[in-house]
């Protein structure tokens, strides 16, 4: 049995310690934001915050989250809501289906970077696949987030 | 097109036998495939107004529309629900939206073809303006007022020499009473509200919070996961398998054979291992030790099989277009420019998985699946239950892409085999390697060309010949030849002013399923024809965007049966567009190239300039300008995104795109060597959409053919060598 904080609430997850985190967030959990791609961590479909880092959950055993907090997409509000807010103005998603990831891993690196460059961008998201090819306006939708944020803070 | 048409209330509620009635109304559409009545009757329930299918009013102004077409990246269920509510008047807030489910009753409603847009346009405002009109004229009534008086605005009947308003909320019972008008009056499009504007996605929120529904995200109680494990060669069987090892896996509860089923989407069969988690399913799967009975496609080699239609296309082939006299165009001849291009089988690869969830109980059977075609899956359901259509309901869920690899819903028929099998709910899911290897594939293609110069530059004759397995074998016994839809796309109408030409198809039997991958045979016929038309223009020292413009040749209207007719200005426009987008012309840095393609496929004219630069041999894309006509476009944001996508799309199988086969069996399996373009990789991308008041043509196919002979120009307007084969990471450029 494995205690894993995810968004802030505190489960028992009663699952086999090798069972890829992706597979007990959505099978046993029962958080279907978590998307599975490639289950090779090639796709970034399936990206969570693990203590505050973006890793890939299906190739992340449970027992690596094992008394740890985990953010998937439906904690995403609390992290970056302005992030989020852009992400549906700018209409990036057009499938949705990557889209979890996705932010997630911008979450990351915006925590990281409060002002990436377009070469940031790149290198943190481009293991992150999306095929409807909304890269464009991800790109576009983290510079807005950017702004925004340092904006306000200003 | 449809028609709504007034029944006899009387001698409805009579054959019905309901009690009580209120607005009972038909609904009758046209289906492509299905010739069972296609009405539906809908009575007023005393707190909603239902003048169609298609539109629900309730009495606190709620209004739920309904898309009957699927969700996969293409935007269709905001941009098929904002032209009922343009005509309604209807504020875009009150709107929700909820998915058809598989019915002929609301028509075709298979989302491929790029034309859910340009088949429902026109009955989606006719629904709402039948609505409008009908609370229109409740609302006179109410007022005892000439309904020709009245407007109406944002949700509100007003009443323009009182400025009374009535909330259409208010006017739910009284309208339902109203006779539904036969013609009504639809908007001049200038007034539109929401069409021709930007809308954001109506899932938007859904989307970027992780609420959305995918056909995976479906839980039941009592729900099974199931992988199978299908033969590794198309249409192989299983001649043992030993299940001891997979039964031994914590989660796994069953093992069960499934056969294949031999028609277009039957499931390819296999052994199935069903288990309480996905993980363990997919876990039990790979523990099955089975001996294969691999079949005939075992003879399946690629690197074979490449060169032999190769071969078949440097001769004779049969003849699908001839006009004029090619031959003695080429013996009068100052050039002759010969090329041979290839290209190898695409697959799909949408992000989701082929999934499907299905419940059989009671002599009833549900599924919850993303399906492209909806009523195809519910065909093949019932028949495999052998059972009515009236007892299989196909849900629709999100699709997380589709390309066309979800048209076809063999993985629907899998997961009902193995809910009845087992008794209980079961999710069937494939993994990334088993929609690489065992898809309905893209085709390869081989295909040779051979025109004729006059010293001139003009050219004089024209021969294309193809070979590639056709999508008709999936649908009957195979000739080895392709069919006049596919030639269509791009060959047989080449939309430049040439006296000879001929068009032959070389023989090329199939060894996979063959299937629609989004834009199909437009891909290699577009590459090809607009590859060498550039390599003509170079033989004829002209340069090309003009020599483009002249063989496209003069404004000319061709008449085609569908009622949407070429026009060569609008291609020549879409082109003479991107060029001064993309600063055609302009002096380029050291290493930089640009390059064009121009097409015309689902009806639309697509035009796109490519900037590169090959720098110590590595190729980078810079720039990618689009240009589309697509007649009215519904929603301009969705039509961008189709275009920014397509431009990703098309560089993706440029770049990396490749199926191969040895000894039948599919040698990629997954997203490291079944590359997709990535975040680094993608360029700026710019789209201009032409305004247009005609009627709207196909948006999420035509940007995609456009890119990769645009690409392969940019190359050689960058190093002076020019490339017949993708894809391109072949040749070290990527």
């Amino acid at each position: 049995m494995a205690t894993i904080t995810i968004n802030d609430k505190a489960y028992q997850v009663d699952a086999d310690p090798s069972m890829p985190l992706l597979w007990a967030i959505r099978d046993i959990v029962g958080l279907t934001g978590t998307k599975y791609g490639c289950g090779k961590g090639l796709c970034g479909a399936c990206t969570v915050l693990l203590d505050g880092q973006a890793i890939r959950s299906c190739l992340t055993p449970v027992s690596e989250a094992d008394g740890k907090k985990v953010v998937t997409i439906e904690g995403v509000d609390k992290e970056n809501k302005v992030l989020q807010e852009v992400w549906e103005d700018i209409n990036v998603p057009q499938c949705g289906y990557c889209q979890s990831g996705q932010l997630i891993s911008a979450v990351a690196l915006l925590k990281q970077n409060s002002n990436p460059s377009d070469e940031d961008i790149d290198s943190a998201m481009s293991g992150n696949i999306c095929r409807c090819g909304t890269y464009h306006r991800i790109r576009q939708a983290i510079h807005k987030t950017a702004e925004l944020t340092n904006t306000k803070s200003e | 097109m449809s028609s709504i048409q007034i029944i006899s209330r009387r001698s409805f509620i009579r054959s019905l036998g309901l009690a009580s009635g209120g607005l009972i109304i038909a609904c009758n559409f046209p289906s492509s495939d299905d010739k069972e009545g296609a009405s539906k009757i809908i009575p007023f329930n005393g707190s909603s107004f239902e003048p169609n299918l298609f539109i629900q009013l309730k009495d606190n102004g709620e209004l739920v529309l309904l898309a009957s077409r699927s969700e996969m990246g293409n935007g269709v269920r905001t941009s098929l629900t904002s032209v009922i509510a343009d005509e309604m008047d209807a504020d875009w807030k009150m709107v929700s939206v909820k998915q058809a489910t598989g019915d002929v009753k609301f028509m075709d409603q298979n989302t491929d073809g790029s034309r859910s847009i340009r088949q429902l346009f026109e009955p989606m405002r006719k629904m709402g303006a039948t609505a409008r009109a009908m609370l229109v004229s409740a609302a006179a009534t109410k007022w005892q007022v000439d309904a020709a008086s009245l407007k109406t605005e944002n949700h509100y009947v007003i009443n323009p020499a009182t400025d009374e308003k009535l909330f259409y909320g208010d006017l739910v019972k009284e309208a339902a009473e109203v006779e539904i008008p036969e013609n009504p009056v639809l908007k001049n499009p200038k007034d539109f509200n929401y069409i021709g504007k930007k809308l954001k996605s109506i899932d938007g929120a859904d989307f970027t919070s992780g609420k959305a529904k995918y056909g995976m995200d479906i839980k039941l109680d009592n729900m099974h996961y199931a992988a199978v494990a299908r033969s590794p060669v198309t249409f192989g069987t299983v001649k043992s398998f030993n299940k001891d090892a997979a039964l031994k896996i914590a989660g796994v509860t069953d093992i069960i054979e499934l056969p294949r089923i031999a028609t277009p989407f039957g499931p390819l069969g296999g052994i199935a291992v069903i288990a309480n988690n996905t993980w363990a399913a997919f876990k039990g799967k790979e523990a099955l030790e089975i001996e294969w009975d691999n079949g005939s496609n075992e003879s399946y080699t690629s690197e074979s099989y490449d060169k032999m239609i190769l071969a078949n296309v440097k001769k004779k082939g049969k003849e699908v277009r001839n006009d004029g006299n090619v031959n003695s165009a080429f013996n009068k001849a100052n050039h002759i420019v010969e090329s041979e291009f290839q290209m190898p089988h695409l697959v799909h690869a949408p992000m989701e998985v082929p999934n499907a969830t299905a419940w059989v109980h009671d002599g009833k059977c549900e599924v919850w699946a993303p399906v492209q075609d909806p009523q195809t899956a519910r065909k093949d359901v019932s028949d495999y239950l052998e059972t009515d259509k009236e007892n299989v309901t196909i849900n629709v869920t999100l699709l997380g892409g589709g390309f066309g690899r979800k048209s076809k819903p063999d993985f629907v028929v899998e997961a009902v085999a193995l809910s009845k099998a087992v008794n209980a709910p079961v999710q069937v899911v494939w993994t990334r390697e088993d929609d690489i290897q065992h898809s309905y594939y893209h085709t390869v293609s081989a295909q040779y060309m051979k025109a004729s110069l006059y010293a001139d530059g003009n050219v004089t004759g024209w021969l294309h010949r193809v070979a590639y397995p056709s999508i008709t074998s999936t649908f009957a016994p195979d000739t080895g030849y392709g069919a006049g839809f596919e030639f269509g796309m791009g060959m047989t109408n080449i939309p430049y002013q040439i006296d000879n030409v001929r068009c032959e198809n070389g023989k090329a039997p199939a060894h996979l399923r063959i299937g629609w991958y989004r834009s199909v045979i437009n891909i290699p016929q577009a590459f090809s024809i607009n590859v060498f038309v550039d390599e003509l223009a170079a033989k004829a020292e002209k340069d090309p965007l003009q020599f483009r413009l002249d063989l496209i040749g003069e404004d000319r209207i061709e008449k085609s049966e569908s009622g949407y007719h070429f026009d060569s200005s609008k291609l020549k426009n879409v082109l003479t567009k991107v060029a001064k987008n993309a600063g055609y012309g302009k002096k380029l840095p050291e290493g930089h190239g640009m390059g064009l393609a121009v097409h015309y496929s689902f009806l639309s004219y697509i035009a796109t300039a490519i900037e590169v630069s090959v720098i110590d041999g590595k190729l980078k894309v810079h720039n990618i300008h689009s240009v589309i006509d697509c007649g009215t476009a519904v929603n301009l944001d969705t039509v961008e995104s189709q275009m920014q996508g397509a431009a990703v799309f098309g560089l993706s199988l440029a770049f990396y795109g490749k199926i191969t086969a040895k000894d039948g069996i599919i040698e990629q399996s997954n997203y490291h060597d079944y590359q997709v373009l990535r975040m680094s990789e993608t360029p700026n991308i710019a789209i201009e959409i032409i305004q247009s008041s005609e009627k709207p043509t196909g948006v999420g196919e035509p940007g995609v053919p456009v890119i990769a002979p645009a690409l392969i120009n940019a190359i050689y307007n960058a190093t002076g060598k020019r490339y017949y084969k993708l894809p391109l990471m072949d040749e070290g450029l990527v």
